[in-house]
């Protein structure tokens, strides 16, 4: 059902809280996995168990630390476990949705409580916006989405590059939607839960508000400006460039690999001893070329990354925040994850009892390959 | 010019053991003659064949690379071929949406009693090879 949460004396983010109390106190999940504000004043992830601590959660602040979806994994993965309500931007349920199927989260004794995202800064951005800009603690993600809802060809300066082409801001896949891409969030918030939750918690349904018109307009938008960026970095990969040259001053730090919600495997081959070559192996290299790139294999790095993860790529673009180098990860590899998703026709963090492509099989697909 | 005409392409394949490795061994007993061009690498099933390995040959400057395997419907472990069909079909997608040559990279059938046909296949590969030249990556350093 839907319901209308209502807001007093203009304090949305209070009135939020509230309802995520509301679900610690009448046990419908054990914990809460959501975005806390610590005492320095930054944003981060994390589990509550006390409702009276909920007082400091910010699910409205507008930046995006990790995925969650991992964390998600980390408290679903093997029974027993707590029944956990997690809060979730759309790109995180959508990389839950993908760990699920990768068998690295459950949703069996997970509540998924989706909020509308209007996009978020980087940890560094959001800083210095925090800190600067000395406007009451609410103007941040007032201004994002009211700039969403009005102007969403114009994305707010310093805006995540991924968050300025994320086509997918809303998760309506999860049983709590909180539809905040509407106007009058000063006097009221919608959402959606399962009938018997609603009742339970004592709500009545309501109408729907004018979310259906802003989304559309705002993906709109969205599509068009990664339509243009898609279209750039396919040019240099078309033309003379590719992977290699693109990623030149590539450090090898493991950085995208290591913030990537799908890149989930304990030890990753490349840090694993079998890329730890014998001296002569790279004197040998060398001598072939005359000269040989050091760390190794950057290349295959990034190639191999692409072959693990790029058909689950839900575009959150935590790989781009994490690189030091400054690389374009996060639109190269969704650039190229769409097309390689589009021949499976597979689209991640849809369904979750959809298999991912490479571990399924048709027996009469491609058969004129190998012919 | 004269580079390509003596150019000779270096094949690394990936034989499943059931199927095209012994069909490779039936060309050979057969006296089936074919070019020297290819260096065979022994695996269980064409499903072993991890893309890490065929992009390392490819990135270390192999000219074509081959993944040999039972005709679907015949693995030895049922399915292995149609997955890693599927694993050839994304490998080649994304190669080639990253500004690499994914037409280097192949991938047969070829049964135990196929010597012919393995045959064929070297033979194809390489002069396909030959015509396309050296892989770029064998003098990149900087890959």
């Amino acid at each position: 059902m839907r319901i209308s949460l209502p807001v007093e004396n203009g304090d949305t983010l209070q009135a939020l809280q509230g309802f995520l109390q509301k679900l610690l106190v009448e046990g419908v999940v054990d914990l809460l996995l959501v975005p806390m504000r610590t005492p320095s004043g930054t944003i981060t992830p994390a589990l509550v168990s006390d409702p009276g601590l909920l007082s400091q959660a910010d699910p409205l602040a507008p930046v995006l630390p990790v995925n969650a979806a991992t964390l998600a994994g980390q408290v679903s993965v093997r029974k027993p476990r707590p029944r956990v309500g997690a809060v979730l931007r759309s790109c995180e349920a959508r990389a839950l949705v993908e760990l699920v199927k990768l068998q690295q989260a459950s949703l069996e004794d997970m509540l998924v409580i989706a909020v509308d995202c209007a996009g978020a800064y980087g940890v560094a951005e959001y800083g210095k916006l925090v800190s600067s800009n000395g406007k009451p603690k609410d103007a941040l993600w007032q201004e994002l989405f009211k700039s969403a809802r009005l102007t969403p060809e114009t994305p707010p300066a310093g805006l995540r590059q991924a968050c300025q082409v994320c086509e997918q801001p809303i998760f309506d896949g999860a049983q709590v939607v909180i539809e905040l891409l509407e106007g009058g969030l000063a006097e009221q918030i919608r959402l959606t839960l399962p009938d018997a939750l609603g009742e339970k918690l004592g709500f009545t349904p309501a109408e729907a508000g004018d979310r259906a018109q802003i989304l559309a307009k705002l993906i709109e938008a969205r599509t068009a400006r990664r339509d243009v960026e898609f279209a750039a970095i396919r040019a240099r990969m078309e033309g003379t460039e590719n992977l290699s040259s693109i990623f030149a001053a590539c450090i090898r730090c493991h950085n995208c690999m290591t913030v990537c919600p799908i890149c989930y495997c304990k030890t990753c081959v490349f840090k694993s001893p079998i890329f730890d070559h014998e001296p002569m192996q790279y004197s040998a290299w060398t001598r072939q070329k005359g000269a040989y790139r050091m760390p190794s294999d950057t290349t295959l790095f990034h190639l191999t990354r692409l072959n693990h993860m790029a058909l689950s790529c839900v575009g959150c673009g935590m790989c781009s925040e994490a690189c030091p180098a400054e690389l374009p990860v996060g639109m190269v590899f969704r650039a190229i994850g769409q097309r390689v998703q589009g021949v499976f026709n597979y689209q991640p963090g849809k369904n979750v009892d959809e298999k991912p492509p490479l571990i399924t099989f048709k027996a009469d697909e491609w058969t004129e390959v190998g012919e | 010019m004269m580079r390509e005409s003596s150019f000779e392409p270096r094949i690394i394949a990936f034989l499943c053991n059931w199927c095209t490795y012994t069909g490779a061994d039936l060309a050979g007993t057969s006296r089936l003659q074919y070019p020297p061009n290819v260096r065979i690498i022994r695996l269980m099933c064409s499903g072993a064949v991890d893309p890490i390995y065929v992009l390392k040959a490819d990135l270390a400057g192999a000219d074509g690379i081959l993944i040999g395997g039972c005709h679907p419907g015949d693995c030895h472990y049922q399915e292995g071929n149609y997955k890693e069909r599927r694993r050839v079909v994304a490998l080649k997608q994304i190669l080639k949406d990253a500004g690499y040559d994914e037409d280097r990279i192949w991938i047969r059938w070829i049964s135990a009693s196929e010597g012919q046909r393995f045959a064929e296949a070297i033979r194809e590969i390489t002069v396909a090879m030959k015509e396309k030249g050296p892989n770029p990556a064998k003098s990149e350093w900087a890959i």
